[in-house]
């Protein structure tokens, strides 16, 4: 009950936090001294006493879009396992639940952004379509391998069973795994070197410019959900890369969070070492994401 | 007492009455002068003839024992047979159910003051082709079973050519007619190969033939290919999008909805007659079914006419539960009962599930059509500000189709997913698990096909205004949709119930599974997602008031959609729905086919010029089309026989009839 009461409150507070150390790390690398690790939380405050504009195209697609999108993630953070412990609501094939939920939420946010009837919405809206289903086989070979690795069926089954020992015995396939998971974690949640989320520049963009047109409220819903997707996301890839377990409840819990900063690290680092890719590679280094976590689901399958 | 054995009604009779009632209530609109009367009293007949179809084959369906009525008579083929077990049963469940719904439909979007030379035999034929279908469920006698299956071809041959004077219209009949009659070839040689191993017409009884014997394998193909080509099998599915394009939108629907689910059933049925089939029979269906539901979604996406689409999808949602049978065919063969259950649960639902949202969203395209007057889809937009309610009743069909959840097409695709990954402990047919990949691919490609569809017609502003002013459907048009709507929500957000309808026509395949057990356990990690079903939508309806309760802090004002500073934006420059898949075809250029024109763009000022991008159909144009015109021009010769005289054609049958018996002397 206590580390259910743990994984919502985290669940809710944190996810801003990885885009404020992003953020961050980004500005050392510039040589900046940048916005404030809270700078997100701001933002996201200051949307919400905001007024709102809408297209007059627009129809209650437009506004379900964000509702759904939030919904939907927040529903997935119930389902992964935050660290060594396991999530609230878990079942076997809660995996395949996991992997449509974000079917859902993408299925409204392309819908809202197509409401406006803006032709840059439309281009993004697009390319979300192609790269998210280009993206799709690389979750399930991950499942896949996770699965038999596992001998479990349910997403807290998996993951909780990868230890140190897994990847002594199967170091090659969980090498591989994390090194597709990490692509399509930076593509699913739009980040260099696929999408640049500080870029307002509208034809180079994919998430940022399907979002265009909402503001106020409808935005810093879309602003949170975003950080949630990458906070779950990331919390499904770092258990994968760092199974650390101490085996007390409250450690592990740092624990938990610490990693989740070392994983924002990373990718804050990341996007400040690379440029964005041109557009027509992002499908091409997604098909490779794709290979890559089905070498390693050959390798254990064999 | 009368009543006590079997009750006032025998649910058996009551589902042939209500087939029969069905088939016969088109013909007093024949000979009615008045339009409108037999319209009108066809589709009360139908409609309560459904009814009380439904409700008997529910009954049907969890009852143990099979009822058999035998009709003597004096035709050289043997006595008929007629019987429903949970399998007829489970089948005829969509017939009823769609067949009254596009009746109904029927009303408002084919209103027989407007067309008063089609609806008559519009109505006839479609009553016809209800009723066929029914009939060869219930059907025990190959020759009865092929009778059946020739009516409803031919009714559904009639059906499509409601609007024969366009030559598109024609063009598809014509295809459609030579892919079925290539398949009731097929069908007429798997009969016969049966009659000869069994001694006579009547389908064997569950099990009772060796797979192993050689005529065993001929059989199965022949029914793999004659049924196959109905159900749209790839690469047997040359005929159906035109075909399901070009027909009014409630045949579509079931055309889609349940007619494909005939030939599903053939290779069903066929598939009961045999005991230990091998592994081969399994693989075959599985891979010959992912194929075809990657290709056919492919094809979705790149189409521009929403019929077209709809159609295509047809053939993706029919390789799923092809994908289905063939694992469970696998486990018959391994003796693997989670196996046989999970393929088996995953098709059957699949197919109860299609039939709720393809017929749900051929009906809206109806709708659109009739407001509209076009099919193309980069015509539209803007719809759902006009129509808001066949708007949001497309909108579930929409999702629902793409396997999302909270609806009931995510439900078998999830038994369909556990069943790949329940290998993964086995010893044996682990590599079944690959298939997962290939189904979430085919679900993401389902995702871009659908936003398409849905958004190019109802999102946005008008592309065209010179299009007639489009306007809210009427309720006889509206109502079939909402309860398939309904449906459809209600097996995504209670499927364990839904997976109990399922039972009993898996008992019927496969009665060595011990299903308690199986049910039991999968019925409750389905009742697990029901409650994930139910957090998803409170936590939505959460989300709403929080957001409703800080609009209403806020000012709202309302203004053009932002034009990134360019004031001059016209509806025209909207993304269509071609352009809004041009990167997923480009992408996937290997399977999709567009023919694809580029303009010249030469000088500082460039005159107006042309682009275009029209989908192709691969297989047709390069494959058969050509095959099919060297076959003419060889045989040519032929031709001398043809010149329509019907007294000279009357002298071939007898002729051949003659020659027949003799040669059997």
């Amino acid at each position: 009950m206590m580390n259910s009461i743990i994984h919502i409150f985290l669940a809710l507070v944190l996810p801003p936090l990885l885009l404020g150390v992003i953020g961050k790390t980004k500005a050392c690398f510039a040589g900046r001294v940048g916005a404030p690790f809270l700078q997100p939380y701001y933002d996201i405050l200051r949307l919400l006493h905001k007024g709102t504009v809408f297209s007059t195209t627009t129809t209650w697609i437009f506004r379900a879009g964000p509702i759904v999108t939030l919904a939907t993630t927040a529903v997935a953070a119930m389902l992964i396992p935050f660290g060594s412990h396991p999530s609230p609501i878990s079942f076997n094939g809660d995996m395949i639940l996991y992997a449509y939920l974000f079917a859902l939420g993408r299925f409204f946010t392309m819908a809202a952004a197509l409401d406006t009837g803006s032709s840059f919405e439309g281009m993004g809206s697009a390319r979300e379509a192609t790269f998210s289903c280009l993206a799709e086989p690389t979750l399930f070979f991950s499942l896949i391998t996770l699965s038999k690795l596992s001998g479990s069926y349910s997403l807290s089954g998996m993951l909780g069973s990868i230890t140190a020992s897994v990847w002594m015995n199967s170091g090659a396939a969980l090498l591989l795994l994390t090194g597709g998971m990490f692509i399509v974690l930076l593509s699913e949640n739009c980040r260099i070197p696929f999408d640049d989320p500080n870029t307002h520049l509208e034809l180079t963009m994919i998430h940022e410019v399907m979002v265009l047109d909402h503001s106020g409220p409808a935005f810093a819903i879309i602003q949170y959900a975003a950080a949630l997707k990458l906070y779950v996301l990331g919390a499904f890839f770092i258990r994968v890369l760092l199974p650390i377990a101490s085996g007390s409840q409250f450690i592990d819990w740092g624990l938990f969070v610490v990693s989740m900063l070392l994983l924002a690290l990373i990718i804050g680092v990341v996007e400040s070492c690379m440029a964005r890719l041109r557009l027509v590679r992002v499908p091409q280094l997604l098909v490779a994401a794709a290979i890559l976590s089905a070498f390693s689901t050959l390798l254990v399958i064999r | 007492m009368f009543y006590a054995r079997q009750g006032m009604f025998d649910p058996a009779l009551v589902a042939l009455a209500a087939t029969l009632a069905i088939g016969f209530s088109g013909i007093p609109g024949l000979f009615l002068r008045k339009p409108g009367l037999g319209q009108k009293s066809s589709v009360v007949i139908t409609i309560f003839a459904s009814l009380a179809g439904l409700a008997a084959s529910l009954q049907l369906l969890f009852n143990k024992t099979t009822t058999t009525y035998l009709i003597h008579w004096n035709l050289p083929f043997g006595s008929c047979e007629l019987a429903i077990d949970s399998i007829s049963a489970f089948f005829l469940m969509p017939v009823f159910l769609v067949v009254g719904a596009g009746s109904l439909f029927s009303l408002g979007y084919w209103p027989a003051v407007k067309n008063q030379e089609t609806e008559p035999v519009l109505t006839f034929f479609y009553g016809l082709l209800a009723s066929s279908m029914g009939l060869l469920l219930m059907a025990r006698n190959g020759v009865f079973f092929i009778i059946a299956w020739e009516i409803m071809a031919l009714s559904a041959y009639f059906l499509l050519v409601t609007e024969h004077e366009q030559k598109d219209v024609r063009r598809a009949g014509i295809v459609y007619l030579i892919a079925t009659h290539t398949g009731t070839a097929a069908l007429l040689v798997c009969f016969s190969l049966l009659a000869a191993q069994t001694g006579s017409f009547i389908l064997p009884a569950a099990g009772v033939l060796s797979a192993m014997s050689p005529f065993a394998g001929v059989i199965a193909l022949m029914a793999f290919i004659g049924f196959g080509a109905k159900a749209g099998i790839m690469p047997l599915h040359i005929w159906l999008p035109s075909a399901h394009a070009n027909a009014p939108s409630h045949v579509s629907a079931v055309m889609s909805g349940v007619m494909l689910k005939m030939g599903v059933y053939g290779i069903f049925r066929t598939l009961t007659f045999f005991n230990d089939p091998p592994l081969l029979w399994g693989g075959i269906l599985a891979i010959a079914g992912i194929a075809s539901a990657i290709l056919g979604i492919a094809f979705a996406v790149a189409q521009r006419d929403m019929k077209r689409l709809l159609a295509c999808s047809s053939i993706e949602n029919i390789g799923i539960i092809t994908t289905g049978l063939g694992v469970a065919m696998l486990g018959v063969s391994s003796h693997n009962t989670t196996l046989v259950y999970l393929g088996m649960a995953g098709a059957l639902l699949h197919i109860l599930n299609h039939s709720f949202f393809k017929p749900l969203l051929f009906l809206g395209s109806g709708i659109v059509i009739h407001a509209t007057g076009t099919r193309e889809m980069d015509q539209m937009g803007g719809l759902g500000k006009v129509m808001p309610r066949a708007a949001l009743l497309f909108l579930v069909g929409s999702v629902a189709i793409c396997g999302i959840p909270p609806l009931n097409g995510f439900v078998s695709e999830f038994l369909l997913y556990i069943g790949f990954f329940s290998q993964l402990k086995a010893s044996s047919l682990t590599y079944l698990v690959l298939l997962a990949p290939m189904l979430a691919l085919v679900g993401g490609l389902a995702t871009i096909a659908f936003i398409k569809l849905y958004s190019s017609i109802f999102l946005g502003t008008p592309r065209n205004s010179n299009a007639t002013a489009p306007h809210e459907a009427v309720f006889t048009m509206l109502a079939p949709p909402a309860l398939l709507a309904v449906l459809c929500l209600m097996v995504g957000i209670a499927p364990q119930f839904a997976l109990r309808l399922v039972f009993p026509a898996i008992e019927a395949f496969y009665p060595q599974l011990a299903t308690a057990d199986l049910s039991a356990e999968y019925g409750a990690i389905l009742g697990e997602m029901s409650l994930a079903g139910l957090l998803l939508l409170a936590t939505v309806i959460l989300v709403t008031l929080l957001w409703r309760w800080r609009m209403s802090l806020s000012n709202i004002s309302s203004a053009t959609t932002w034009g990134c500073g360019y004031q001059r934006g016209t509806n025209r420059m909207q993304y269509t729905g071609t352009s809004f898949s041009e990167l997923a075809v480009s992408v996937f250029n290997g399977i999709m086919h567009q023919r694809v024109e580029r303009p010249t763009i030469r000088g500082l000022f460039p005159s107006s010029t042309y682009c275009s991008d029209i989908p192709t159909e691969t297989l047709l144009e390069r494959v058969i089309v050509p095959v099919f015109s060297l076959v003419g021009k060889l045989f040519g010769f032929l031709h001398r026989l043809q010149h329509g005289l019907m007294h000279i054609y009357m002298l071939y049958i007898f002729a051949t009839l003659f020659i027949l018996m003799l040669w059997a002397h």
